[in-house]
Protein backbone atom coordinates (compact mmCIF):
# COMPACT_ATOMS: atom_id res chain seq x y z
CA UNK A 1 0.00 0.00 0.00
CA UNK A 2 1.69 3.42 -1.17
CA UNK A 3 1.49 6.31 1.20
CA UNK A 4 -0.86 8.26 -0.80
CA UNK A 5 -3.18 4.83 -0.26
CA UNK A 6 -3.29 5.10 3.48
CA UNK A 7 -3.83 9.18 2.95
CA UNK A 8 -7.21 8.05 0.64
CA UNK A 9 -8.07 5.65 2.38
CA UNK A 10 -8.21 6.85 5.89
CA UNK A 11 -11.02 7.61 7.35
CA UNK A 12 -14.27 8.91 5.14
CA UNK A 13 -14.44 12.88 4.33
CA UNK A 14 -15.89 14.88 6.47
CA UNK A 15 -18.48 16.33 3.61
CA UNK A 16 -19.55 12.50 3.64
CA UNK A 17 -19.93 12.44 7.10
CA UNK A 18 -21.89 15.55 7.11
CA UNK A 19 -24.02 14.83 4.55
CA UNK A 20 -25.22 11.06 6.43
CA UNK A 21 -25.56 13.03 9.79
CA UNK A 22 -27.50 15.54 7.65
CA UNK A 23 -29.95 13.02 6.15
CA UNK A 24 -30.81 11.21 9.21
CA UNK A 25 -31.50 14.60 11.27
CA UNK A 26 -33.90 15.78 8.93
CA UNK A 27 -35.63 12.88 8.18
CA UNK A 28 -36.67 11.96 11.45
CA UNK A 29 -37.16 16.57 11.78
CA UNK A 30 -39.37 16.00 8.74
CA UNK A 31 -41.30 13.32 10.05
CA UNK A 32 -41.81 15.18 13.81
CA UNK A 33 -43.23 17.75 11.65
CA UNK A 34 -45.74 16.60 10.02
CA UNK A 35 -47.81 14.93 13.41
CA UNK A 36 -50.63 16.39 13.57
CA UNK A 37 -50.59 19.07 16.77
CA UNK A 38 -52.42 16.33 19.04
CA UNK A 39 -50.01 13.51 19.49
CA UNK A 40 -48.20 15.51 22.48
CA UNK A 41 -51.43 15.65 24.45
CA UNK A 42 -52.58 12.22 22.89
CA UNK A 43 -49.79 10.89 24.58
CA UNK A 44 -49.30 12.41 27.78
CA UNK A 45 -53.18 11.12 28.47
CA UNK A 46 -52.27 7.71 26.88
CA UNK A 47 -49.14 7.24 29.77
CA UNK A 48 -51.81 8.55 32.20
CA UNK A 49 -53.98 5.71 31.52
CA UNK A 50 -51.49 3.08 31.58
CA UNK A 51 -49.75 4.50 34.77
CA UNK A 52 -52.88 3.46 36.24
CA UNK A 53 -52.53 -0.07 35.48
CA UNK A 54 -48.29 -0.28 35.35
CA UNK A 55 -45.83 1.68 36.95
CA UNK A 56 -44.24 2.91 33.81
CA UNK A 57 -41.34 5.38 33.21
CA UNK A 58 -42.56 8.71 31.51
CA UNK A 59 -40.87 8.14 28.39
CA UNK A 60 -41.99 4.15 28.34
CA UNK A 61 -44.35 5.32 25.42
CA UNK A 62 -44.35 6.44 22.00
CA UNK A 63 -46.84 7.72 19.47
CA UNK A 64 -46.05 7.99 16.20
CA UNK A 65 -47.83 8.81 12.79
CA UNK A 66 -47.17 7.28 9.74
CA UNK A 67 -48.70 8.34 6.84
CA UNK A 68 -49.18 6.65 3.42
CA UNK A 69 -51.09 7.55 0.43
CA UNK A 70 -53.74 5.95 1.25
CA UNK A 71 -53.84 5.19 4.77
CA UNK A 72 -52.27 6.66 8.11
CA UNK A 73 -51.58 4.80 11.00
CA UNK A 74 -51.29 5.15 14.62
CA UNK A 75 -48.35 3.41 15.95
CA UNK A 76 -48.30 2.70 19.70
CA UNK A 77 -45.49 1.68 21.62
CA UNK A 78 -45.43 0.94 25.07
CA UNK A 79 -42.67 -0.52 26.74
CA UNK A 80 -43.47 -1.99 30.38
CA UNK A 81 -41.05 -2.41 32.68
CA UNK A 82 -38.89 -5.47 33.61
CA UNK A 83 -41.40 -6.96 35.81
CA UNK A 84 -44.92 -5.30 35.49
CA UNK A 85 -46.03 -4.10 38.97
CA UNK A 86 -49.93 -3.70 38.90
CA UNK A 87 -50.77 -1.34 41.29
CA UNK A 88 -53.25 -1.99 44.31
CA UNK B 1 -50.52 42.23 -9.83
CA UNK B 2 -47.29 41.73 -8.08
CA UNK B 3 -45.11 38.38 -7.59
CA UNK B 4 -43.81 38.48 -3.79
CA UNK B 5 -40.45 36.73 -3.84
CA UNK B 6 -39.37 35.90 -0.01
CA UNK B 7 -35.46 35.57 -0.04
CA UNK B 8 -35.18 33.57 3.31
CA UNK B 9 -32.81 30.99 5.08
CA UNK B 10 -33.31 30.60 8.61
CA UNK B 11 -29.93 30.89 9.22
CA UNK B 12 -28.04 34.63 9.75
CA UNK B 13 -24.91 35.40 7.67
CA UNK B 14 -25.61 33.22 4.26
CA UNK B 15 -26.63 35.23 2.37
CA UNK B 16 -29.60 36.58 1.78
CA UNK B 17 -29.39 40.25 1.72
CA UNK B 18 -26.54 40.13 -0.64
CA UNK B 19 -28.74 37.80 -3.07
CA UNK B 20 -32.06 40.37 -1.88
CA UNK B 21 -30.09 42.96 -3.60
CA UNK B 22 -28.81 41.10 -6.71
CA UNK B 23 -31.92 39.48 -7.70
CA UNK B 24 -34.17 42.87 -7.34
CA UNK B 25 -31.33 44.62 -9.26
CA UNK B 26 -31.50 41.97 -11.92
CA UNK B 27 -35.20 42.08 -12.28
CA UNK B 28 -35.36 45.51 -12.39
CA UNK B 29 -32.31 45.82 -14.75
CA UNK B 30 -34.69 43.39 -17.35
CA UNK B 31 -37.59 45.95 -17.21
CA UNK B 32 -39.49 44.82 -14.44
CA UNK B 33 -40.61 47.41 -11.85
CA UNK B 34 -39.17 45.70 -8.37
CA UNK B 35 -39.24 46.99 -4.85
CA UNK B 36 -36.97 45.50 -2.54
CA UNK B 37 -38.20 45.80 0.92
CA UNK B 38 -36.04 45.54 4.17
CA UNK B 39 -37.94 43.56 6.54
CA UNK B 40 -34.92 43.30 9.39
CA UNK B 41 -36.23 45.68 11.66
CA UNK B 42 -33.62 46.90 14.30
CA UNK B 43 -30.78 45.86 11.98
CA UNK B 44 -31.35 47.70 8.36
CA UNK B 45 -28.52 46.51 6.18
CA UNK B 46 -29.94 46.26 3.23
CA UNK B 47 -29.68 50.14 2.10
CA UNK B 48 -25.90 49.91 2.87
CA UNK B 49 -25.62 46.73 0.20
CA UNK B 50 -27.68 48.64 -2.01
CA UNK B 51 -25.77 52.06 -1.56
CA UNK B 52 -28.92 54.02 -0.58
CA UNK B 53 -28.13 54.83 2.63
CA UNK B 54 -27.60 58.24 3.10
CA UNK B 55 -30.80 58.43 1.79
CA UNK B 56 -33.23 56.99 4.05
CA UNK B 57 -35.74 59.55 5.22
CA UNK B 58 -38.73 57.35 6.01
CA UNK B 59 -39.04 53.55 6.79
CA UNK B 60 -41.30 50.62 6.53
CA UNK B 61 -42.31 50.98 10.02
CA UNK B 62 -43.07 54.76 9.47
CA UNK B 63 -45.57 53.16 6.35
CA UNK B 64 -47.17 50.86 8.73
CA UNK B 65 -48.02 53.71 11.38
CA UNK B 66 -49.16 55.68 8.47
CA UNK B 67 -46.50 58.15 9.76
CA UNK B 68 -45.81 58.71 5.95
CA UNK B 69 -46.87 57.60 2.48
CA UNK B 70 -45.45 54.49 0.59
CA UNK B 71 -43.91 57.08 -2.29
CA UNK B 72 -42.35 59.02 0.41
CA UNK B 73 -40.67 56.36 2.20
CA UNK B 74 -39.46 54.29 -1.31
CA UNK B 75 -36.49 55.29 -2.71
CA UNK B 76 -35.73 55.15 -6.26
CA UNK B 77 -32.58 53.55 -7.64
CA UNK B 78 -29.86 56.39 -8.83
CA UNK B 79 -28.51 53.35 -11.33
CA UNK B 80 -31.55 51.77 -12.69
CA UNK B 81 -35.12 53.61 -12.59
CA UNK B 82 -37.41 50.57 -12.78
CA UNK B 83 -35.79 49.60 -9.13
CA UNK B 84 -37.26 51.07 -5.57
CA UNK B 85 -35.91 50.52 -2.25
CA UNK B 86 -38.29 50.30 0.77
CA UNK B 87 -35.90 50.38 4.19
CA UNK B 88 -36.15 48.59 7.45
CA UNK B 89 -36.58 51.09 10.37
CA UNK B 90 -33.41 51.43 12.59
CA UNK B 91 -34.67 52.24 15.41
CA UNK B 92 -37.91 49.96 16.63
CA UNK B 93 -37.98 45.86 16.88
CA UNK B 94 -39.51 43.76 14.77
CA UNK B 95 -42.79 43.66 16.69
CA UNK B 96 -43.53 46.72 15.08
CA UNK B 97 -44.29 44.68 11.97
CA UNK B 98 -48.11 43.92 11.82
CA UNK B 99 -49.52 41.21 9.80
CA UNK B 100 -52.22 43.85 8.56
CA UNK B 101 -49.55 46.89 8.15
CA UNK B 102 -47.48 44.30 5.94
CA UNK B 103 -50.10 42.70 4.07
CA UNK B 104 -51.34 46.43 3.35
CA UNK B 105 -48.24 47.64 2.20
CA UNK B 106 -47.60 44.47 0.13
CA UNK B 107 -51.20 45.10 -1.35
CA UNK B 108 -50.28 48.50 -1.97
CA UNK B 109 -47.02 47.90 -4.02
CA UNK B 110 -48.93 45.01 -5.89
CA UNK B 111 -51.13 47.54 -7.72
CA UNK B 112 -47.80 48.82 -9.03
CA UNK B 113 -44.78 47.11 -9.28
CA UNK B 114 -44.20 43.41 -11.03
CA UNK B 115 -41.63 41.65 -8.65
CA UNK B 116 -41.45 42.33 -4.61
CA UNK B 117 -38.16 41.13 -3.00
CA UNK B 118 -39.17 40.57 0.66
CA UNK B 119 -35.10 40.22 2.24
CA UNK B 120 -35.84 38.75 5.46
CA UNK B 121 -33.94 38.45 8.43
CA UNK B 122 -32.26 35.41 10.52
CA UNK B 123 -34.43 33.10 12.74
CA UNK B 124 -38.36 31.82 12.55
CA UNK B 125 -39.94 34.98 14.81
CA UNK B 126 -41.79 37.63 13.50
CA UNK B 127 -39.76 39.64 10.82
CA UNK B 128 -39.05 36.29 9.37
CA UNK B 129 -42.36 34.87 9.21
CA UNK B 130 -44.21 38.20 8.19
CA UNK B 131 -41.34 38.35 5.19
CA UNK B 132 -42.22 35.11 3.94
CA UNK B 133 -45.80 34.82 4.89
CA UNK B 134 -47.26 37.00 1.80
CA UNK B 135 -44.83 35.15 -0.39
CA UNK B 136 -45.21 33.27 -3.57
CA UNK B 137 -41.89 32.23 -4.31
CA UNK B 138 -39.36 31.39 -1.95
CA UNK B 139 -35.44 31.74 -2.58
CA UNK B 140 -33.94 29.60 0.21
CA UNK B 141 -30.71 31.25 0.66
CA UNK B 142 -28.15 27.54 1.67
CA UNK B 143 -24.62 27.50 1.80
CA UNK B 144 -23.22 24.07 2.00
CA UNK B 145 -22.56 23.29 5.33
CA UNK B 146 -24.90 21.72 8.41
CA UNK B 147 -26.02 24.25 10.27
CA UNK B 148 -27.81 26.12 7.63
CA UNK B 149 -28.74 23.30 5.47
CA UNK B 150 -31.02 22.31 8.11
CA UNK B 151 -32.18 25.64 9.24
CA UNK B 152 -33.49 25.47 5.27
CA UNK B 153 -35.12 22.19 5.93
CA UNK B 154 -36.87 23.89 8.75
CA UNK B 155 -37.88 27.18 6.53
CA UNK B 156 -39.21 25.00 4.25
CA UNK B 157 -41.46 23.37 6.91
CA UNK B 158 -42.73 26.71 7.94
CA UNK B 159 -43.09 27.62 4.28
CA UNK B 160 -45.38 25.12 3.90
CA UNK B 161 -47.48 25.16 7.05
CA UNK B 162 -47.55 29.03 8.20
CA UNK B 163 -48.25 31.11 5.00
CA UNK B 164 -50.94 32.89 3.94
CA UNK B 165 -51.15 30.29 0.84
CA UNK B 166 -50.92 27.18 3.01
CA UNK B 167 -53.84 28.74 5.59
CA UNK B 168 -56.05 29.37 2.75
CA UNK B 169 -55.21 26.18 0.72
CA UNK B 170 -54.06 28.05 -2.35
CA UNK B 171 -51.49 26.82 -4.32
CA UNK B 172 -48.17 26.19 -1.73
CA UNK B 173 -45.53 28.29 -1.81
CA UNK B 174 -43.23 27.95 -5.43
CA UNK B 175 -39.53 27.26 -3.40
CA UNK B 176 -36.46 27.62 -5.26
CA UNK B 177 -32.60 26.59 -3.75
CA UNK B 178 -30.12 29.09 -4.04
CA UNK B 179 -26.90 27.59 -3.12
CA UNK B 180 -24.44 30.46 -2.20
CA UNK B 181 -20.99 30.54 -0.87
CA UNK B 182 -20.01 27.49 -2.73
CA UNK B 183 -15.99 26.12 -3.27
CA UNK B 184 -15.72 23.77 -5.89
CA UNK B 185 -12.30 23.72 -5.02
CA UNK B 186 -12.99 22.30 -1.14
CA UNK B 187 -15.87 20.00 -2.59
CA UNK B 188 -13.82 18.55 -4.66
CA UNK B 189 -11.44 17.38 -1.83
CA UNK B 190 -14.35 16.00 0.27
CA UNK B 191 -14.35 19.31 2.81
CA UNK B 192 -17.46 20.60 1.70
CA UNK B 193 -21.05 19.53 0.64
CA UNK B 194 -21.89 19.52 -2.51
CA UNK B 195 -24.57 20.89 -4.54
CA UNK B 196 -25.72 17.14 -5.73
CA UNK B 197 -25.38 16.36 -1.73
CA UNK B 198 -27.34 19.63 -0.31
CA UNK B 199 -30.19 18.63 -3.36
CA UNK B 200 -30.16 14.61 -2.65
CA UNK B 201 -30.90 16.34 1.46
CA UNK B 202 -33.22 19.31 0.79
CA UNK B 203 -34.65 18.08 -2.68
CA UNK B 204 -35.42 21.61 -3.81
CA UNK B 205 -35.61 22.85 -7.64
CA UNK B 206 -32.06 24.04 -8.01
CA UNK B 207 -32.35 28.07 -9.30
CA UNK B 208 -28.41 28.52 -8.93
CA UNK B 209 -25.17 27.79 -7.30
CA UNK B 210 -23.06 31.55 -6.39
CA UNK B 211 -19.57 30.76 -5.62
CA UNK B 212 -17.72 32.46 -2.54
CA UNK B 213 -15.93 35.10 -4.30
CA UNK B 214 -14.10 38.44 -3.43
CA UNK B 215 -16.02 40.43 -4.99
CA UNK B 216 -18.97 40.21 -3.17
CA UNK B 217 -16.95 41.77 -0.33
CA UNK B 218 -15.98 44.26 -2.72
CA UNK B 219 -19.68 44.95 -3.83
CA UNK B 220 -20.34 45.43 -0.51
CA UNK B 221 -17.92 47.55 0.44
CA UNK B 222 -18.42 50.20 -2.35
CA UNK B 223 -22.98 49.72 -2.16
CA UNK B 224 -23.22 47.83 -5.70
CA UNK B 225 -25.02 45.24 -6.14
CA UNK B 226 -22.78 42.21 -7.04
CA UNK B 227 -24.63 41.70 -10.08
CA UNK B 228 -23.49 45.07 -11.52
CA UNK B 229 -20.15 43.77 -11.43
CA UNK B 230 -20.46 41.74 -14.79
CA UNK B 231 -17.36 40.50 -14.97
CA UNK B 232 -16.92 38.37 -11.58
CA UNK B 233 -18.34 34.96 -11.19
CA UNK B 234 -20.66 35.93 -8.14
CA UNK B 235 -22.25 38.52 -10.67
CA UNK B 236 -22.39 36.20 -13.35
CA UNK B 237 -24.27 33.82 -11.26
CA UNK B 238 -26.88 35.83 -10.20
CA UNK B 239 -27.47 37.27 -13.64
CA UNK B 240 -27.69 33.42 -14.57
CA UNK B 241 -30.13 33.15 -11.97
CA UNK B 242 -32.67 36.11 -12.60
CA UNK B 243 -32.73 34.74 -16.52
CA UNK B 244 -33.34 31.06 -14.97
CA UNK B 245 -36.32 32.70 -12.70
CA UNK B 246 -37.59 34.23 -15.61
CA UNK B 247 -37.41 31.36 -17.89
CA UNK B 248 -34.85 31.06 -19.61
CA UNK B 249 -32.50 27.82 -19.92
CA UNK B 250 -29.08 28.65 -18.65
CA UNK B 251 -26.41 26.01 -17.98
CA UNK B 252 -25.30 25.60 -14.41
CA UNK B 253 -21.97 27.56 -13.65
CA UNK B 254 -19.20 27.73 -11.24
CA UNK B 255 -20.12 24.63 -9.82
CA UNK B 256 -16.81 23.00 -11.40
CA UNK B 257 -13.21 24.12 -10.59
CA UNK B 258 -12.20 27.31 -13.07
CA UNK B 259 -9.19 25.65 -14.96
CA UNK B 260 -6.90 28.83 -15.28
CA UNK B 261 -4.34 27.58 -17.66
CA UNK B 262 -3.69 28.95 -21.14
CA UNK B 263 -5.60 26.10 -22.78
CA UNK B 264 -8.79 27.06 -20.43
CA UNK B 265 -8.80 30.97 -21.49
CA UNK B 266 -8.45 30.52 -25.27
CA UNK B 267 -11.33 28.13 -25.51
CA UNK B 268 -13.48 29.61 -22.92
CA UNK B 269 -16.84 30.75 -24.13
CA UNK B 270 -18.03 34.04 -23.50
N1 LIG C 1 -20.92 34.43 -2.46
C1 LIG C 1 -20.27 35.03 -1.44
N2 LIG C 1 -18.92 35.05 -1.40
C2 LIG C 1 -18.27 35.65 -0.37
N3 LIG C 1 -18.86 36.26 0.65
C3 LIG C 1 -20.22 36.29 0.66
C4 LIG C 1 -20.99 35.68 -0.36
N4 LIG C 1 -22.31 35.87 -0.07
C5 LIG C 1 -22.34 36.57 1.08
N5 LIG C 1 -21.10 36.83 1.53
C6 LIG C 1 -20.73 37.56 2.75
O1 LIG C 1 -21.35 36.94 3.85
C7 LIG C 1 -21.76 37.90 4.81
C8 LIG C 1 -23.25 37.76 5.10
O2 LIG C 1 -23.98 38.09 3.94
P1 LIG C 1 -25.44 38.71 4.01
O3 LIG C 1 -25.93 38.83 2.61
O4 LIG C 1 -25.45 39.93 4.85
O5 LIG C 1 -26.18 37.52 4.75
P2 LIG C 1 -27.60 37.50 5.52
O6 LIG C 1 -28.44 38.61 4.96
O7 LIG C 1 -28.14 36.14 5.20
O8 LIG C 1 -27.32 37.65 6.98
C9 LIG C 1 -21.38 39.25 4.25
O9 LIG C 1 -20.17 39.67 4.81
C10 LIG C 1 -21.23 38.99 2.76
O10 LIG C 1 -20.31 39.86 2.18
MG1 LIG D 1 -29.51 40.18 5.99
Amino acid sequence: MSLLDYFKSTKPKSASVAKERLQILIAHERSARNQPSYLPELQKELLAVVKKYVDVDQDAISVHLEQDVDQETLELNIVLPEESVKKP
Amino acid sequence: MARIIVVTSGKGGVGKTTTSAAIAMGLAKKGHKTAVIDFDVGLRNLDLIMGCERRVVYDFVNVINEEATLNQALIKDKRCNQLYILPASQTRDKDALTKEGVGKVLEELSKDFKYIVCDSPAGIERGANLAMYFADDAFVVTNPEVASVRDSDRMLGILSSKSRRAEQGDEPIKEYLLLTRYSPARVKLGEMLSVDDVQDILSLHLLGVIPESQSVLNASNSGIPVILDEQSDAGQAYSDIVARYLGEDRPHRFIEEEKKGLFGKLFRSK
